[in-house]
């Protein structure tokens, strides 16, 4: 790249054009280049909710497809969802003040007997990166602390992670709980895992299985909105 | 020329490695969530029992059951204050099976990644990560082991750290990545890439090459990858016995070991001088090996066709080494220095 392009000033740029800028940005991981655009577009006077959907999420999309697609990985995605957290931080209490709509909240954990947690970890920043809150709840975890967890934080999605081809049927057996509690049907249960396929997640009764920390983003997206419009249809 | 590997090397034209441990620590009674390595002290007699299996199954180099034996791992099982003590037992178990075997067996002193996301992206600095892999690194050599064998790594920043303690530690060692994300490791590297980042490190490894990942199909697809840099060290190859699958509640590796056999051998064919098996690899997949690798004469460079052919397909269409597809490439906007 020629460097005379390198001196883009963002605050001179038409909100239009910023808002594909920081679409570029995210993709680069640039922290700093996107609190300077929330920041802008605050100025503006673009509402909170507007900003982080338009301009934060729709960049963080770009950047979960093209991870799906294997043109991205794990660095760059990391980069990324960091420059995202620095714009959400800027626009969460914001947010908050002017009752904008949640994306939805998950309880995330490995399951009992597995301590692999890169997976997990991954699916967490990312969800963070699209908007969502997330509460992790570590490795290792039995049924009590997935149910307990959800009911507390008044989750929308529980997500289950395991690696090991010994610790997946452990998802059964949460699944199983809730369903016994008569819980099942609250939250949206979402499971993945190196180990595991989409015949294994619906076997064991969870809405999804997700390939990838983007695919589970994707899918969480789409039952939350699935859920919205079964509350609005009443 | 000094250590037991490079003796092997100079003698033979393929080495065979060795197969699963934790799958053969669960047939022994390993419950998952507990970590292997504490068994070296509660145990041994298992563990013992795991290198011998190797052993009398013709394996030419086993690995030590020490895979997550950095503080970083053992941290999760409360025993960050036991890598030395662990470590240096799983490499003295190890060297009781090896001098017992009446031929000449290596062991090696295996060392898995921390679990930690590097810096920039991640919390674990490199000096952390060094120190950290030289406290196991020390360890394993205390209790005897003849190389490190560093393996399923993803990130090349942990690579270069594992390089390092091993550096620090005086050892010879071996290094593989696990290639397991369309083709690559998780953070990105291609084949081509792992070829460039060996060549590049002071302490450069004995061999490098390619464990777990997907299935036997993939691994080889970058054993080819590797081949074809004309790399100027020797190649390992430890690749899962097929693919695990979830039938009436349990789950098995589909792989048999007439399929491993035609792996291995195919495998020396691709360019591997270190033939082993990962995941799913009992010690009836490795005699097949064995006898494959000795009754087979060796045959041109494998195709993808073939390798698809005989052991199945590829996880994905490309092993990201070609050029980009112009499809793929975003159009953007320009990029900020």
């Amino acid at each position: 790249m020629a460097d005379e392009e390198d001196d883009i000033i963002l605050s001179e740029l038409e909100t239009e054009e910023l808002v594909l800028q920081m679409h570029d940005d995210l993709y680069d991981g640039l922290r700093d280049e996107i609190e300077e655009g929330v920041n802008i577009l605050l100025e503006r006077g673009w509402a909170p909710y507007k900003v982080l959907t338009e301009a934060l999420v729709a960049g963080m999309t770009i950047v979960g497809n093209d991870f799906r697609d294997g043109i991205l990985f794990v660095p760059e995605v990391l980069l990324a969802a960091n420059a995202m957290k620095a714009g959400m931080s800027i626009l969460k209490p914001l947010l908050a003040e002017t009752g904008a709509p949640r994306m939805g909240k998950m309880v995330i954990g490995t399951v009992k007997g597995d301590i692999h947690d890169i997976g997990k970890n991954l699916v967490s920043m990312m969800m963070e990166g699209a908007g969502f809150e997330v509460v992790d709840l570590g490795i290792n975890n039995p049924v009590e602390k997935y149910i307990e967890a959800a009911q507390q934080e008044e989750a929308d999605i529980v997500g289950m992670s395991a690696l090991l081809t010994t610790t997946m049927p452990y998802m059964k057996v949460v699944i199983d709980a809730m369903v016994a509690q008569g819980i099942r049907d609250d939250y949206i249960v979402l499971v993945g895992g190196a180990p595991l396929n989409e015949e294994f997640g619906r076997a064991i009764g969870a809405d999804a299985y997700c390939r990838d920390a983007a695919v589970a983003v994707e899918t969480a997206k789409k039952f939350i909105a699935r859920k919205h419009n079964a509350i609005a249809a009443g | 020329m000094t250590d037991a590997l490079s003796r092997l090397l100079a003698d033979r034209d393929w080495l065979m490695a060795d197969g699963a441990t934790g799958t053969t620590l669960f047939n022994m009674g390993l419950q998952s969530g507990d970590a292997p390595e504490l068994w070296n002290a509660d145990h041994p007699d298992r563990i013992r029992a795991l290198y011998r299996g190797a052993v009398d199954a013709g394996s030419d180099i086993f690995l030590t059951n020490s895979f997550g034996g950095t503080a970083a791992r053992l941290k999760l099982h409360e025993a960050q204050g036991r890598v030395g003590d662990l470590n240096q037992r799983a490499a003295e178990l190890g060297r009781e099976v090896a001098d017992a075997a009446g031929r000449p067996v290596v062991v090696a002193g295996s060392m898995g990644p921390t679990g930690e996301i590097m810096a920039p992206m991640g919390p674990l600095t490199h000096e952390t990560a060094v120190e950290m892999f030289h406290e196991q690194a020390e360890g394993l050599k205390a209790g005897g082991a003849d190389v490190l064998w560093v393996e399923t790594i993803s990130a090349p920043e942990e690579y270069r750290a594992a390089a390092e303690a091993a550096a620090l530690a005086g050892m010879p060692w071996v290094g593989t990545m696990s290639f397991d994300t369309a083709g690559r490791t998780m953070m990105g590297v291609t084949s081509a890439d792992m070829v460039t980042l060996v060549g590049k490190l002071d302490h450069a490894p004995l061999a490098f090459g390619a464990n777990c990942g997907v299935g036997a199909s993939d691994l080889l697809r970058t054993v080819l990858g590797f081949s074809a840099m004309g790399p100027e060290i020797p190649v390992v190859a430890k690749g899962n016995a097929g693919i695990p699958k979830y039938v009436d509640g349990h789950i098995h590796y589909d792989g048999t070991p007439e399929l491993m056999a035609h792996y291995a051998v195919l495998a020396r064919d691709a360019g591997a001088t270190i033939i082993g098996g990962c995941c799913g690899t009992t010690a009836d997949h490795l005699r097949a090996m064995r006898a494959a690798l000795e009754t087979t004469p060796r045959g041109p460079r494998p195709t993808l066709e073939q390798i698809t052919g005989t052991l199945g397909g590829f996880s994905s269409s490309s092993d990201g080494t070609g050029p980009a597809d112009p499809s793929t490439q975003r159009p953007r906007r320009r990029r900020r220095g």
